[in-house]
């Protein structure tokens, strides 16, 4: 008996008690459809995550001014400038695994081009701060080293800004006053999106030479160093040197600031993803967690197949008895019952995976969460449900192959 | 607690040849039943051996007696057996099934089975939409369909009325004449007259043996019942 008819007598034998079949059915069905509509929850959180992550710039670390003392008064992070390009250039040159590090200022200012005008953050960048955040240049280009050097007056436009102040015009080449200094368009960013952590859009933004932000933008930092920056953003080379990357940080600008070795830093290192990374965890566990308690709902539903395979059998036993007395070998009637269990239970995850994918798409439309139905959860859950069916199927299509043909025949 | 062994059989020696066809009679618990599971391989002796078409057949392991029961053997029960889900070509079709006969070629032996039996038309009916003597008939096309070298009828018309057991008997009859070779089990010995040979079982033993000397022919009773027997008719509607 060749698998083929072995489908055919599994479809015609589960045809002839729908209601049980489907009821049989149930536990597997809510069983895929809990695994695929967690996981596409769980997975959905967890691209979003990465998203993030990935949109801030990857294995970023952010250094940033210490809090500042007056007295006993402690002003906040960021409220003194002890940190200058000069310890950006250290950093780059000196702590290995380390890509870039970019010294950046910051502010807000107004641009102007013709009649609209449009307030912005003006970043004072140097090329590395593209680096270091995985931004690209859409259109046009970005600044070339002798513009750093010599405080021109280009700017590169975010996407945001460039709509904004351009809406029907190319960018590219027109003149925008920024806080009423004039700046020629050389470049406009790629979109991207909200950022992960305050929800500012990104591209919302215009990048100038750092040395033109200080110069004619937004003033020198700080009345002590011509040379102080806002922030230095260091991209390290990999996630793993970070750890590594960091502490070194932390010991060359202790020594460069000459500090003892009781005083409180003046500065501080982030880094910005490692919050992100917590709840990306948290979700893959969350996920994990859900995916096996909804996986026992599968167990629980191989269980309910086992048995009432096994009513089935009894009830059929006469059935068999005939079948072995024309000719059916044991592995026929095993494999005609195991057919019968896995075929119950692959309609089962092939019920429950639609069910599981609309219940996710539900979700996503009520309650906006987002969600990511992946097609290997779509392979596992399908393949394990088919497993569900072998084990649990093959106990009772092991014995029923086991009956003696007279007994059977004889069985009322 | 004291057990003892029942011996079904003992002390039986049977030669069965082609175009045979043998009734083994006996009141229940006579071993008549036992003889027919062990002729048809369903059933194993403990001591003695069985020859069929020249093959010990009793050395076999169980899955190559169900190869020799497929290719060798039909069955005929009194309870006839058919799969209720079924219908009555896909119940003839099932020993071709595990013969591993191609689909269409199945599908053309069932049907000239059942042609044999006088059921062509009746071949995508379910076994309850038939009447007993015809789901018998189903059955005996099933047991012919493989062309096996022995027909084992155990009981056929215990389920039917009388008349359809003379249906039944007349097949069975056509079949022997068309040199098949067959066993009939049964306790009547009215039934067992339609065969040529009798064995009658007594506690296990086969106590007499003998030729029938007056054997009926059950295709001539139905006829005679035809001509003399009474007789429904429906009239055919009246049209104007």
């Amino acid at each position: 008996m060749n698998a083929w008819e072995c489908m055919r007598s599994a479809i015609r034998a589960l045809r002839a008690n729908l209601l049980r079949s489907a009821l049989t059915m149930l536990g597997i069905v809510i069983g895929v459809a809990a695994v695929i509509a967690m996981v596409a929850i769980g997975s959905g959180a967890q691209t979003q995550v990465a998203d993030q992550i990935r949109s801030l710039g990857a294995n970023l670390l952010l250094v940033q001014p210490g809090s500042s003392r007056d007295g006993a008064v402690r002003l906040g992070a960021g409220s003194r400038h002890s940190l200058t390009e000069d310890d950006a250039a250290a950093i780059a040159a000196e702590v290995p695994g380390v890509l870039t590090a970019a010294p950046t200022v910051a502010g807000n200012a107004h641009l102007v081009h013709g009649n609209l005008n449009w307030a912005s953050l003006v970043g004072g960048i140097t090329p590395d701060y593209l680096i270091a955040r995985d931004w690209s240049v859409a259109k046009g280009r970005s600044f070339a080293s002798e513009e750093i050097d010599t405080a021109a007056k280009v700017v590169v436009l975010g996407a945001t800004t460039a709509e904004e102040l351009f809406p029907n015009e190319e960018p590219l080449g027109q003149g925008v006053r920024i806080a009423n200094v004039p700046f020629t368009v050389i470049g406009v960013l790629g979109e991207k999106g909200q950022a992960a952590a305050s929800g500012r859009d990104q591209d919302d933004v215009a990048l100038i030479p750092l040395t033109a932000a200080k110069l004619r933008v937004l003033g020198a930092r700080s009345q002590v160093s011509r040379r102080a920056v806002d922030f230095i953003m260091v991209k390290a080379t990999s996630t793993a040197e970070m750890a590594g990357v960091q502490q070194q940080i932390e010991q060359l600008l202790r020594q460069r600031h000459r500090l003892v070795p009781d005083a409180d830093d003046d500065f501080q290192v982030r880094e910005p993803a490692a919050a992100m990374e917590a709840q990306a965890a948290a979700a893959r566990s969350l996920t994990l967690f859900l995916a096996a308690v909804a996986s026992v709902s599968l167990v629980v539903g191989g269980i309910s197949i086992m048995n009432i395979m096994l009513v089935s059998v009894t009830e059929r036993t006469r059935e068999i008895g005939l079948r072995q007395a024309v000719g059916a070998q044991r592995s026929d009637i095993r494999s005609q019952f195991l057919i019968e269990a896995v075929m119950l239970c692959l309609l089962g995850g092939f019920t429950g995976i639609a069910l599981g994918i609309g219940a996710a798409l539900a979700i996503a439309e009520l309650l906006g969460w987002p969600i990511f139905v992946s097609p290997m959860a779509i392979v596992v859950a399908f393949g394990f449900a088919g497993a569900v069916g072998v084990f649990f199927g093959f106990y009772p299509a092991h014995k029923a192959s086991q009956l003696d043909p007279i007994e059977a025949l004889r069985f009322e | 607690m004291a057990s003892s062994t029942v011996h079904a059989l003992r002390g039986i020696s049977l030669e069965l040849h082609r175009g045979d066809f043998v009734a083994v009679v006996g009141p229940s618990g006579s071993g008549k039943s036992t003889l027919m599971h062990v002729l048809g391989l369903l059933d194993r002796p403990t001591e003695g051996s069985y020859y069929l078409a020249g093959q010990n057949v009793l050395e076999l392991a169980p899955d190559q007696r169900a190869h020799v029961r497929n290719q060798q053997i039909g069955f005929v029960f009194q309870s006839f057996n058919l799969l209720a889900r079924s219908t009555a070509c896909e119940n003839v079709e099932l020993p071709l099934i595990y013969a591993s006969v191609a689909r269409r070629e199945r599908r053309r032996r069932a049907e000239a089975a059942l042609e044999s039996v006088g059921l062509r038309d009746r071949r995508d009916h379910w076994p309850s939409q038939l009447s007993g003597g015809e789901q018998q008939r189903v059955a005996i096309a099933r047991a012919l369909v493989n062309d096996p070298l022995l027909i084992l009828a155990d009981e056929p018309t215990g389920a039917v009325d009388s008349h359809t057991s003379l249906e039944v008997l007349a097949h069975l009859q056509t079949l022997n004449a068309a040199s098949r070779t067959i066993v009939l089990v049964t306790h009547d010995p009215t039934v067992a007259r339609h065969a040529e040979r009798v064995i009658v079982m007594s506690d296990g033993r086969a106590v007499r043996e003998e030729r029938v000397a007056d054997r009926l022919d059950a295709g001539a009773a139905i006829a005679e019942a035809g001509h003399g027997g009474a007789k429904v008719r429906f009239p055919e509607a009246a049209t104007t």
